[in-house]
């Protein structure tokens, strides 16, 4: 047993590390924020070079492979640069395809970063439980045809597929759509953390052909529980990233900024501020890895590590990202300060994929019953 | 990253497994405590430790030639997860185990190995840990009880406080000032201390809990043979320095087998115990907190065998230890205090489920005192950890 990363998983981390370092220094998340998409697409492409779109895919669903420990190493790097873009959204879609159907026609372009994606799963009613779907799909023929709005919606501006899930008779449905397709109106919605852009897909009568039904009932239900553990994972990891970032920063300011003649550090209520904050940090980094390894490893447990690993790491980011404002005060509070990126973008990845609250309830189901 | 285990840790816990399920004691420690007196239930522990010893599982980690197993920290680590998951008693002689013996195996005498380990491990020789005095709590190096070389003995006068387990132990680990014109961190020695020397006076103190766990401690006159000292004469304050980074690493792993139990047995009262008409695990507060005492017990398991495994690597425990430190005694005060509010009104009683969880709520609030204050754990972990300036 080896509760650390291994060597090739700590060359990964050191590329990634580089990658962004070099070309997603905070200039540029500052000036992607502003636009509409957050999309780089030369920034899009070096990472979709790198395979880590579909790391953790398959080799044969055009994936490189690997597990989802990988994918926790690049998402935890993304997190500390607070790298903007479709990851999540494009991530989420292909892992859902692939547990949908591994030989669909999708799987390729999404893994290679010809094109992108997003999951359309949650109602203006805001609920990330998929038993709430209500937005109803009409058999019709083989296929299906649905109406009816989606909200919270991840890069759906930039997608080229939209994989909405909807209610129908035998269960959940999950529907491949263009994001062209007729029917489809996608706005903006503003978000709290612009570096990853949400927004509102209305369905007017959009029509799915038979091939475009990726998965119904059971199996729908099944693949799409499974993509939400893995972008749940790697949501935990891009908090840890950020908390990296938040906490080294705090401390190199503390050990420099001077007030009564001394290091603001050699004050112990920020001595203490920052000790919780490296306690918060290395649990967070424990609860994340072992998610990330059970999930590939033990599938079985999958849910209740996942849970788990969400309900610390979203309270544990959110108490870090505060610390770190307190301990710079007033500059830490300034739209200049890069913290105000790491700030949103924590609180934003605590209520995606549900908050606290919600995985403790889920874990009260998984572990209390009996 | 591979939490998966490999093929001799695998034989390793199956081999354990078997062991348990021939070696366990019929009756619960649980039981056992709450029904017996004080003395039957160190006696029960006691018993428990000799068949370790004897199944060659008292000192996983710890050197075969002194009654040790030899096996690595991922199996010492296996071996804590086994242990909770048998619902196995608790260790006696936590000092001896988690702090005494790990200092002599690093800056012991070849003599002082062979004299004293053995004896940890089998649960013949209770340790006490003789370093905090009225005057030097958080402050320890600022301690004065004296010991004065005399020929081959070193002479010791003055007091300490606090000594857990002094009543009952049969040695003692014990700090001292040798020089006093040195610096404070300076002119400290360890001395390995039989606690049946004459001009030893043990007085117990009752704790809120209401039981005598610790003591004061007297010393008069009381004559230690130079062979005993540990370490260098002077060079205490770095002895003292090791034996607790193995406190702090050792202390929590051992307890997850008890919070593992307390919290599977809270979850019983709240399915059994009604609120406003349906099972209090089904209160929707008490099920959120519930679930959160879940989660922070599962991540402290989780980061003690992330710093087992790290302690693979570099062999001695770091600083980093108070991480862990801080987590278990901050996680135990919340987790009892959300039992007492599962119980409800019957909290009120102490002799509610034997007296159980009024004892825990009680005596959980020395853990953030004990080993090391919160606060103290927090300046170690600026300082010497993340390397703020120091403030004192
Ligand atoms: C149940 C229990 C068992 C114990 N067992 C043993 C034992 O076996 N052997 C032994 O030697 N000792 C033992 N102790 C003693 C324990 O180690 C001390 O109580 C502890 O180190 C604190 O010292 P003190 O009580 O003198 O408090 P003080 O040091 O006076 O502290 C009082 C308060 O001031 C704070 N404080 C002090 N210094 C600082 C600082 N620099 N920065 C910030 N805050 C500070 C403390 O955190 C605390 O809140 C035990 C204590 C308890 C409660």
């Amino acid at each position: 047993m080896e509760f650390d990363l291994s060597k090739p998983q700590r060359l990964l981390q050191k590329s990634a590390r580089e990658l962004f370092a070099r070309a997603c220094p905070a200039k540029r998340v500052r000036e992607l924020m502003a636009t509409d998409t957050a999309l780089h697409p030369e920034l899009w492409s070096a990472v979709a070079e790198q395979g880590w779109l579909g790391i953790h895919l398959a080799e044969s669903c055009s994936g490189l492979g690997l597990g989802t420990v990988e994918l926790a190493v690049v998402a935890e790097e993304m997190g500390r640069a607070c790298f903007p873009g479709p990851f999540l959204g494009t991530v989420w879609a292909a892992t859902l395809i692939a547990e949908a159907n591994a030989r669909s026609k999708h799987l390729e372009a999404l893994a290679t970063g010809e094109s992108k994606a997003t999951v359309a799963l949650v109602e203006p009613e805001a609920s990330w439980d998929p038993a709430d779907v209500q937005l109803r799909g009409t058999k019709v023929g083989n296929g299906f045809k649905v109406s009816g709005r989606k909200s919270f919606v991840l890069d759906a501006g930039v997608a080229d597929l939209i994989v909405c899930v909807a209610r129908a008779d035998d269960g959940l449905a999950l529907l491949a759509i263009g994001a062209k397709a007729p029917g489809v109106t996608i706005t903006a919605t503003p978000g709290l953390d612009q570096t990853r852009k949400l927004y509102d897909v209305n369905f007017e009568g959009v029509t799915i052909g038979a091939e475009d039904v990726l998965a119904v009932g059971d199996a729908a239900r099944a693949a799409l529980e499974r993509s939400m553990q893995v972008i749940t994972l790697a949501v935990c990891a891009d908090m840890l990233g950020g908390m990296q970032w938040i906490i080294e920063d705090a401390v190199e300011y503390a050990k420099t900024r001077q007030q009564f003649g001394k290091a603001i550090g050699s004050f112990q209520a920020v001595q203490h501020m920052c000790a919780d904050m490296l306690l918060w940090t290395e649990s967070s980094r424990s609860a994340t890895y072992f998610a990330a390894w059970a999930l590939t490893a033990e599938p079985a447990s999958a849910a209740r590590v996942v849970s788990t690993a969400k309900v610390y790491v979203s309270d544990a980011s959110r108490e870090v990202a505060n610390r770190g404002v307190q301990v710079h005060g007033g500059i830490g509070f300034t739209w200049e300060h890069d913290l105000q990126l790491f700030y949103k973008r924590s609180k934003a990845s605590e209520i995606l994929f549900g908050d606290a609250a919600y995985h403790r309830a889920q874990l009260a189901d998984l572990v209390f019953s009996g | 990253m591979d939490l998966g285990l490999t093929k001799s840790e695998l034989e390793f816990r199956d081999e354990l497994r078997a062991w348990l399920k021939a070696n366990l004691p019929k009756k619960s420690s649980q039981a056992v405590k709450t029904a017996e007196s004080a003395a039957a239930y160190h006696q029960y522990l006691k018993d428990w430790q000799r068949k370790l010893y004897e199944g060659g599982y008292a000192g996983v980690a710890w050197p075969k030639e002194y009654g040790g197993r030899g096996a690595t920290f991922i199996e010492q680590a296996i071996f804590q997860e086994e242990l909770a998951l048998a619902d196995a008693p608790e260790r006696m002689g936590t000092i001896g185990q988690g702090l005494v013996g790990p200092t002599i195996i690093t800056v012991g005498t070849d003599e002082q190995k062979k004299r004293y380990l053995r004896g940890i491990l089998s649960g013949d020789e209770v340790w006490c840990q003789g370093f905090s005095e009225p005057n030097a709590g958080s402050d320890l190096a600022s301690l004065e009880t004296k010991g004065i070389r005399d020929g081959d003995d070193f002479v010791v006068n003055g007091q300490k406080i606090w000594t857990s387990y002094a009543h009952i132990a049969d040695l003692c680990l014990l700090v001292v000032r040798t020089d006093t014109n040195a610096p404070k961190h300076k002119g400290l020695t360890c001395l390995l201390v039989d606690m049946k020397s004459p001009g030893i006076t043990v007085r117990p103190l009752k704790m809120m809990s209401g039981d005598s766990g610790f003591n004061e401690m007297f010393f008069s006159n009381v004559r230690v043979p130079a062979n005993r000292v540990l370490g260098q004469v002077n060079d205490g304050w770095n002895v003292a320095i090791t034996a607790l980074s193995n406190e702090r690493a050792n202390l929590g792993s051992g307890l997850y087998v008890v919070f593992k139990r307390n919290l599977e047995a809270v979850l019983d009262h709240a399915r059994k115990l009604r609120r406003h008409g349906k099972p209090v695990v089904e209160d929707p507060v008490l099920r959120q907190k519930l679930a959160q005492c879940y989660v922070d017990l599962e991540v402290f398991r989780l980061n003690t065998t992330r710093a087992l495994s790290n302690l693979t690597k570099t062999g001695i425990p770091g600083p980093e230890g108070s991480i862990q430190k801080l987590y278990w005694s901050e996680l135990n005060q919340r987790n009892a205090e959300i039992a007492m509010e599962v119980l409800g009104s019957h909290a009120l009683l102490s002799n509610f489920d034997s007296g159980r969880w009024v004892y825990n709520y009680l005596r959980s609030r020395g853990n953030t005192i004990e080993a090391g204050t919160s606060e103290v754990q927090r300046n170690i972990i600026a300082q010497r950890v993340l390397g703020l300036p120091r403030s004192y």
